[in-house]
């Protein structure tokens, strides 16, 4: 191993424990089973736990992902950690930054500063190895279970096999101690970019691959870099190639170089050279120790449908996107924020079960985005033809002199949440208001009497009103709906009110907005509402 | 917004070329390259009108008698 210390990565953190329904037969069925204890699995197991639907988590390991991986979680995603009681956590253990700087060679070539706004409870980003976030994950469910939460995560059960019937899937489960079968619902399979259901299930995963390799290493040293990302376009320690130098907790930097497509991996890997590359990019003079090495090439590929009957794919198993951009963790959990709400309904029968398609039209849509501006970033930073790294670098030169070029630079366009427009449950819209928190986009934060606004909202269907009146509850169809009445203060009015001097705004449980109003009207509440319990898809 | 102007609009044509070539004077055919690319870059910054440069690019393509892109 490399560094002398155990870390919580090499640690069983869900070892294997027998379960009664090991022993079952007929096999138990459940509401809901995931496949897969990554961020993207519990994140909606805690979700479905938090509202009482009856969840297990399958994973065919014990430990969490090992080495940091996903590192950079942007606000939103932090947002919904907090829904679920994890944000305070990952804020306290990360690293908070919003800056970084692009490098051209020798020389500076743009800095940005991505949220400098102070209005939101949430930073822009932060750094957090992948393994603390699911160990906060992890824990955080082991907590909803002993309060009596129906919900738990089975270490060592790996899925063999999947049986979609019209009501329900068998699976079937290997163990440390033996086969075992059981039905289930709904399947979430959440089992990351090489998910073994989609290939249990014959399923296709097409788009690009990008023909270049790329080295992490994240190392441990005592540096005094500032916590900016900082990105070097052929630098001189890695000429002809670019670099990423990011900071993680616990005083571990991330360290990328790109090595170009044809190379020796197994050479590569080797402490030695990395380090020797390593000890090249930071100086003579610095001292430090190697966490992980990892060599990855990537890919840019979508499933063309995330729901095939009863199993619904989530996270990287239904999209990989390269990782400039911090696109991939980020988007997964925004997948499980919009299905867990609509699972809800479902089970509950509220809704019916065509509902679950508009999970998939709108994380398609998601995925659509993410991919592109993955795909360009991947275009910028790795050019494939002679003339691109022409204007490539033709970009990164003026963009020194001049601040028109800036724009151009690509060094990852970073992780934003997806606006859901023309989506089928997007409704109505006031021409009068602002863009920024139209229908289909998530509620944006702002202080409100000393709290936060999206503090106030989520995990119910919810009204907010500014400058004017709701009812305290309204009940559409079995579906209850909250009250919040604020007064507008001047960051209220410019992120909801614009030109309106009143607004009702109809939030959905992942406090995405559904529709906006000058005042309210029960009817035209009521019509929103069925485009959920009445989902007929497109063009209802 | 768009349409793009395929109809003469510099008032020194001759005088306009002239300067072209001349900055191009001394220059590897590498160098040359790298300058007509930040023109590019400079010059359709400067028209900002996306539409505008969509045409001007499908122009572009057309008249090097190859395929549409």
């Amino acid at each position: 191993m490399l560094a002398n210390v155990k870390k919580i990565f090499e640690e069983p953190l869900y070892p294997y424990l027998r379960s009664v329904d090991q022993d079952e037969n007929p096999p138990v069925q459940k509401p809901v089973i995931i496949i897969g204890a990554g961020p993207v699995g519990l994140t909606l197991a805690i979700d479905l736990a938090l509202k009482d639907i009856q969840v297990v988590v399958l994973d065919d390991n014990e430990k969490v992902s090992f080495g940091s991986r996903a590192i950079c979680f942007a606000k939103r995603p932090l947002e919904i950690l907090d829904r679920l009681g994890v944000g305070e956590q990952c804020i306290e253990k990360g690293v908070t930054w919003s800056k970084g700087k692009v490098f051209f060679d020798e020389r500076q070539v743009y800095d940005f500063d991505l949220l400098p706004d102070p209005d939101h409870k949430r930073p822009a980003f932060i750094n957090l190895q992948q393994y603390y976030l699911e160990t906060f994950l992890v824990q955080r469910l082991e907590k909803l279970k002993a309060d009596g939460k129906p919900v738990e995560i089975r270490g060592k059960n790996k899925v063999t096999s999947i049986d979609q019937k019209d009501e329900f899937v068998i699976l079937q489960i290997d163990t440390p101690e033996g086969a075992y079968a059981m039905q289930a619902q709904w399947v979430v399979a959440c089992d990351g970019a090489a998910s073994s259901v989609r290939s249990m299930l014959a399923l296709e995963f097409q788009g690009r691959v990008f023909e270049d390799n790329f080295l992490i290493a994240d190392v441990v040293m005592d540096a005094k870099f500032p916590t900016e990302r900082w990105f070097w376009f052929d630098p001189p320690f890695n000429r002809g190639q670019s670099a990423l130098l990011h900071k993680q907790p616990d005083n571990v930097w991330r360290i990328d170089l790109q090595l170009g497509w044809d190379i020796d991996k197994e050479a590569e890997l080797k402490p030695e050279k990395v380090k020797a590359r390593v000890q090249k990019m930071l100086g003579d003079d610095v001292k430090f120790d190697l966490e992980w090495v990892s060599i990855y090439t990537f890919q840019c590929r979508a499933m063309e449908n995330f729901r095939h009957n009863r199993v619904i794919f989530a996270g990287d198993s239904a999209h990989q996107v390269s990782p400039f951009g911090a696109r991939g963790a980020n988007s997964g959990i925004a997948d499980a924020d919009n299905l867990a709400w609509k699972l809800k309904l479902v089970l509950d029968q509220l809704a019916p079960e065509e509902l679950l398609d508009s999970y998939v039209e709108e994380r398609v849509l998601a995925a659509r985005e993410n991919i592109l501006n993955s795909t360009r970033s991947t275009d910028f930073i790795t050019p494939k033809s002679k003339m691109s790294g022409i204007f490539r670098n033709a970009v990164l030169e003026l963009a020194e002199q001049s601040e028109f070029a800036r724009p151009l630079v690509n060094s990852g366009r970073l992780s934003v949440p997806s606006v859901y427009d023309k989506c089928s449950l997007t409704g109505k819209d006031h021409p009068d208001m602002p863009a920024i928190t139209r229908p289909g986009a998530p509620a944006i934060d702002a202080p409100v009497d000393k709290k936060w606004l999206i503090d106030l909202v989520g995990n119910d269907f919810q009204l907010l009103a500014i400058n004017t009146k709701v009812p305290d509850m309204l009940q559409v169809n079995e579906i209850c709906i909250k009250s919040l009445i604020i007064e507008a203060t001047d960051i209220v009015r410019q992120r909801y009110l614009g030109n309106a001097k009143s607004a009702v705004y109809l939030l959905r449980p992942d406090q995405h907005i559904m529709a906006r109003w000058l005042e309210f009207d029960e009817q035209a509440v009521i019509q929103e509402i069925k485009r959920i319990t009445r989902y007929s898809g497109r063009g209802n | 917004m768009g349409t793009l102007n395929t109809f003469p609009n510099l008032n020194d044509p001759d005088g306009f070329y002239e300067e072209l070539l001349r900055l191009h004077e001394g220059l590897s055919e590498e160098e040359s390259t790298l300058v007509n690319a930040k023109l590019v870059l400079i010059l359709a910054n400067h028209i900002g009108d996306r539409a505008v440069i969509t045409e001007a690019l499908t122009l572009a393509r057309k008249s090097a008698n190859v395929d549409q892109f």
